[in-house]
């Protein structure tokens, strides 16, 4: 019935509930106009993401000879601070003897350096509270402070007091030769 | 807006809003039931096919400006950047860029349907004036967007340009200076351009509401002319032109992607891919092909002012076609000899364009030593341009108003529906037994 009539009846709703042809154009036009925009939308939010150029400036070198001991360097790394710190050996025993102190985010001295260089302690200078630059040497235990809400970084990095949920974060790193580092 | 709201709020918070904010009302009106003329062709498509493009244009244009930098030192390279190394830049700078064209290609289909069908006459000057303005503002948003990549072209382009102004009198340096914001194209017209070419498509989609609110009072014309004089000469705009704008559109969409995905640079110059210096004017400047057959009248005139205000004046004559045109009748449909011009009046723009691409002393029939005529060889460019050009100006200010004097057109239909059901071909039973033999 609905064949025969088809071409003559004005009424889009006229040929009942069955699925026919109607519905299958329908349902397709619309799947096309969905896949359409959907295709679109994903480009036009990826080009938000970081561009090639971007990621490929994603690693630097840093030249760790210039750091003198019991200071620190920062450099700029994906747009944000880098501490590279060169520690006595009194922070550094300072450091592994609160490894097994009561520690918010616990973690050893040890895992936060590279084996054998424990004088070199490389960090995102990143507060781990709302992304504040931490000052070098402030606070109780001779780390950092986080001038924003006082947050405390003992000289391992780690968060001893404040609001800070985390320690300091360690980047992907490694040694290309006792001078020169390669973050990222 | 107009008195013919057949909407009724289903449920209570349509209900509620309604009586707040008739905003559904106001779509369902405009978009839903909005009675339309029974007989449009595909040559009504356009207006919808130009929203959508004017949508895509501010869509990827927003995201250009995201990575694009306003600086003559930066701005070459931040396309390139956007083109390579931008996740999808390639794809949306295509996409912008093409749709430039396609936009233009689509309003000029859009204005030449306006003049076949004399939807230009009482009572919709209004609406015809604010597509003017419209394509005034598309103009020179193309224009300022063409400057932005900073290549040799948009370079002396700008300049070119600019200095058109200077060509008043008295008054004309002191602006181009102040265009410029320095004593040439720099970086501060750089950073103005790029503002401004922010700006205009707000503006420009502010103009489109205002005409699509005036083309809902009249309502559309049609290929017949005539006025719709009955409920029986529309059907609802959902889901006959719903689906019709959608069939053109996807078409258009089809052709809009060839460009973007096979031919991103076709309709771009080569020397704009080389970064601007002004201390080295490309061989042959030339415009976007939009833009041509007015360059070529700008180059047709041997007097600076005089060229200038020739060019306006060609987009200045649209604005009072309304009044120069004296016809009764809308269509050209019924006037045989007006539609022979008319097609003429199309051959003359098209010259123009190609005109407007080549050098002015350059053969137009090659290999023939034409006699010299005046200033130029007759066998030229230019002789050519001024030829166009002039046929230009007589067919609105000549032609339009006498033919509608002298002529005697065809016999129109009662209505719309007539020539529909007196037609033996395409009586309802023919359409019935074998709609697809119809051709
Ligand atoms: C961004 C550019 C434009 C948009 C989005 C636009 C949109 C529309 C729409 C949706 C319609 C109704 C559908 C149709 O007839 O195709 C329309 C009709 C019309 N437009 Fe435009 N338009 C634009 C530019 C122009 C320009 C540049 C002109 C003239 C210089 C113009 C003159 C007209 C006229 C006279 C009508 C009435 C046609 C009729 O009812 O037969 N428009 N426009």
């Amino acid at each position: 019935m609905a064949d025969t009539v088809a071409g003559a009846s004005p009424d889009p709703h006229a040929s009942g509930e069955d699925p026919n042809r109607r519905d299958f154009i329908h349902i397709a036009a619309g799947v096309a106009a969905v896949g359409l925009v959907g295709g679109l939308a994903w480009p036009f939010i990826d080009q938000m993401n970081p561009a090639g150029d971007t990621l490929a400036l994603a690693s630097i070198e840093v030249d760790i000879s210039k750091v003198v001991e019991g200071q620190q360097i920062v450099v700029k790394w994906r747009g944000k601070p880098l501490f590279v710190r060169y520690r006595t050996a009194k922070e550094i025993e300072a450091a592994i003897k609160d490894d097994h102190a009561d520690l918010r985010d616990p973690q050893t001295d040890e895992s936060r350096h590279k084996p054998g260089k424990a004088q070199y302690l490389i960090l995102i200078g990143v507060c781990t509270h709302l992304g504040c630059v931490p000052t070098f040497g402030g606070g109780d235990y001779g780390g950092w402070l986080c001038p924003c809400h006082g947050s405390v970084y003992d000289t391992s990095g780690r968060i001893r007091r404040g609001p800070a949920p985390l320690n300091l974060a360690v980047p992907d790193y490694s040694f290309l030769s006792d001078t020169k580092v390669k973050v990222g | 807006m107009s008195g013919h709201s057949t909407y009724e709020p289903k449920t209570g918070l349509e209900r509620w809003l309604d009586s707040r904010l008739p905003i559904i009302r106001f779509a369902n009106d405009t978009i839903v039931t909005f009675p339309t003329p029974k007989n449009l062709n595909y040559w009504w498509t356009f207006g919808g096919v130009l929203s959508l493009m004017l949508g895509l244009q501010i869509v990827t244009g927003i995201i250009l400006a995201m990575h694009y930098v306003p600086h003559v030192d930066y701005a070459f390279n931040s396309i390139q950047r956007i083109k390579r190394d931008v996740n999808y830049g390639w794809l949306i700078q295509g996409m912008h860029a093409n749709g430039a064209s396609m936009f233009f290609l689509a309003v000029y289909i859009h204005m030449f349907r306006n003049l076949y069908y004399g939807s230009y006459k009482a009572p919709r000057e209004v609406l015809w004036i604010l597509g003017c303005v419209i394509y005034l503002l598309m103009m020179a948003t193309a224009f300022f967007g063409y400057v932005l990549p900073w290549g040799q072209m948009s370079f002396h382009g700008a300049v070119v340009i600019t200095n058109l102004i200077g060509a008043l009198p008295i008054i004309g340096p002191s602006i181009t200076t102040w265009l410029w914001g320095g004593f040439a194209v720099d970086d501060p017209t750089l950073n103005r351009f790029f503002s401004l070419h922010y700006l205009l498509p707000f503006m420009i989609a502010g103009v489109v509401a205002l005409h699509v609110w005036a083309l809902h009072v009249p309502g559309n014309n049609n290929p017949t002319g005539v006025n719709v004089k009955s409920k029986e000469d529309t059907v609802p705009f959902h889901p006959y032109y719903t689906v019709k704008d959608g069939f053109a559109i996807s078409v258009f969409l089809i052709m809009y992607a060839v460009f973007v995905f096979y031919l991103p640079d076709a309709l771009g110059d080569a020397a704009n891919y080389i970064q601007a210096n002004p201390l080295q004017t490309p061989q042959h400047i030339v415009p976007e092909w939009y833009l041509l057959p007015f360059y070529a009248i700008l180059r047709a005139v041997p007097n600076k002012l005089m060229g200038v205000l020739l060019m306006f004046g060609a987009i200045g004559t649209l604005f009072v076609l309304p009044w120069l045109d004296t016809s009764k009748v809308r269509s050209m449909r019924y006037r045989p000899t007006m539609r022979l011009y008319y097609f003429i009046f199309i051959l003359a723009c098209l010259v123009l364009g190609y005109c407007g691409a080549h050098a002015p002393d350059d053969m137009v029939i090659p290999g023939v030593a034409g006699p010299q005529f005046l200033d130029a060889n007759l066998n030229s460019i230019v002789w050519l341009s001024r030829i166009a050009a002039l046929f230009y100006f007589v067919y609105f200010w000549v032609i339009t108003p006498l033919m509608g004097l002298t002529e005697t057109p065809l016999p129109e239909p009662e209505s719309i529906s007539t020539p529909v059901l007196s037609h033996p071909a395409s009586a309802p039973a023919g359409a019935t037994a074998s709609p697809e033999k119809r051709g």
